[in-house]
């Protein structure tokens, strides 16, 4: 797929207007997981609208993402770059082999209280 | 009053306990949940996707069969809560959604988002009212300095939820005031606790829970309260024992005197 068209998947799957980012900060001020970011959340912005998706896709933010929607309650303007991630995030596992959880890990991951809410949070994040 | 009742997975499972002393609770404040037959699991996360439909079903399928009998939708678990409420403002607001939905259930009577669904917090706050609550407490909490863990999903997004402010909540901080305690406030109490990262990048939620733990401590907290499984489970494996963390239905079926029901 074009990379073009990829930051136009990325825009109709979140719903989010990139454009409308004033580049204040406050989603990687407020991020959790900012630390163990590699792309953080006010540069993913950037790239979805200079269409550098590849980089997006590849990047390891999409799996440090918590979807704690800090950054969508605390955007200003309405970009909500969490929506952004979990976009990119959909256009890794939704091709074919691209799963980032496989049900074949499960069991060494389990302990006797882990429960099922984080199984199946984690299935529909990671796996499609 | 009878409520329809959406228990979600993990409360038939390893939750159980949120589950039980919320129905023992109930019954003592004149109030009965009905679990909605055959519920499917709500899946955990909200599909954020605008383009998801599927996922959205079991959610749509619990809040018409809430709408056939006329009543409200309770939830316990913070992330059915989340999950629910959000699908149900999608039907609600989305045509696109609320249509594909409708076309593929082939509903009696097409559902266009007219239940209204309720934390059992919200119960207790805007139905029981907790000055009623107040009074109902034979047994109260007094002394105790507990810490509300709100977390992520009882609070955001706050435009779609409304549960309470989301960055300065008070209703389980009342709560807790009801029950005779005295709420403990801490800055870090709606932060993540990482939620389902717990599950393949185990040292980054332990980091997220030990300051949380460590934030609620050093503001005098002696224990926390949650309402959802995950935020327990993930508080419990990497608090290094420093806080003990329960449900908020444990503390109110005590507060009820209605715990030894529970066996």
């Amino acid at each position: 797929m074009h990379a073009n068209n990829q930051a136009e998947k990325i825009k109709e799957i979140s719903g989010v207007n990139p454009y409308k980012c004033m580049k204040c900060g406050k989603c990687s001020a407020s991020c959790p997981s900012y630390n163990e970011m590699d792309i953080k959340p006010h540069q993913f912005v950037s790239y979805v609208i200079n269409d550098d998706v590849e980089a997006l896709v590849e990047s390891k933010s999409l799996w440090k993402c918590l979807s704690c929607f800090a950054c969508v309650e605390r955007c200003p303007r309405n970009v909500e770059p969490g929506k952004l991630v979990d976009a990119a995030r959909q256009l890794v596992v939704r091709q074919r082999g691209m799963d980032y959880l496989q049900a074949d890990e499960i069991p060494e991951l389990l302990d006797s209280e882990l429960p099922q809410q984080l199984l199946v949070s984690a299935f529909r994040k990671y796996k499609r | 009053m009878k409520y329809s009742y959406y228990p979600g997975c993990t409360l038939k499972t390893k939750a159980k306990d949120l589950d039980a002393y919320a129905r023992v609770s109930a019954k003592a404040l004149g109030f009965e949940l009905e679990e909605v037959e055959d519920w499917q699991c709500c899946g955990g996360v909200y599909p954020l996707g605008k383009d998801e439909i599927a996922t959205k079903l079991s959610s749509v399928r619990t809040l018409a069969q809430a709408r056939d009998k006329g009543q409200e939708l309770v939830t316990l678990c913070s992330a059915c809560y989340n999950v629910v409420k959000r699908v149900n403002e999608d039907i609600k607001n989305d045509e696109n959604v609320r249509t594909k939905a409708n076309n593929y259930m082939q509903l009696e009577t097409p559902y266009n988002g007219e239940t209204n669904v309720l934390h059992f917090l919200e119960v207790l706050r805007d139905r029981i009212g907790f000055d009623e609550l107040k009074k109902k407490v034979v047994n109260p909490l007094t002394g105790k300095k507990i810490g509300a863990y709100y977390g992520c999903l009882l609070l955001r997004p706050g435009s779609t939820l409304k549960f309470d402010d989301p960055e300065n909540p008070k209703i389980i901080e009342d709560f807790i005031r009801a029950i005779g305690a005295e709420p403990v406030i801490y800055p870090m109490r709606n932060e993540c606790c990482g939620g389902y990262i717990s599950l393949k990048e185990k040292e980054m939620a332990a980091n997220m829970c030990v300051s949380i733990e460590d934030n609620a401590a050093g503001f005098g907290a002696e224990m926390l309260i949650t309402a959802c499984p995950l935020c327990m489970y993930n508080l419990n494996k990497n608090s290094q024992g420093k806080l003990p963390v329960v449900y908020f239905t444990e503390l109110l079926a005590e507060a009820l005197g209605v715990k030894e029901e529970v066996k």
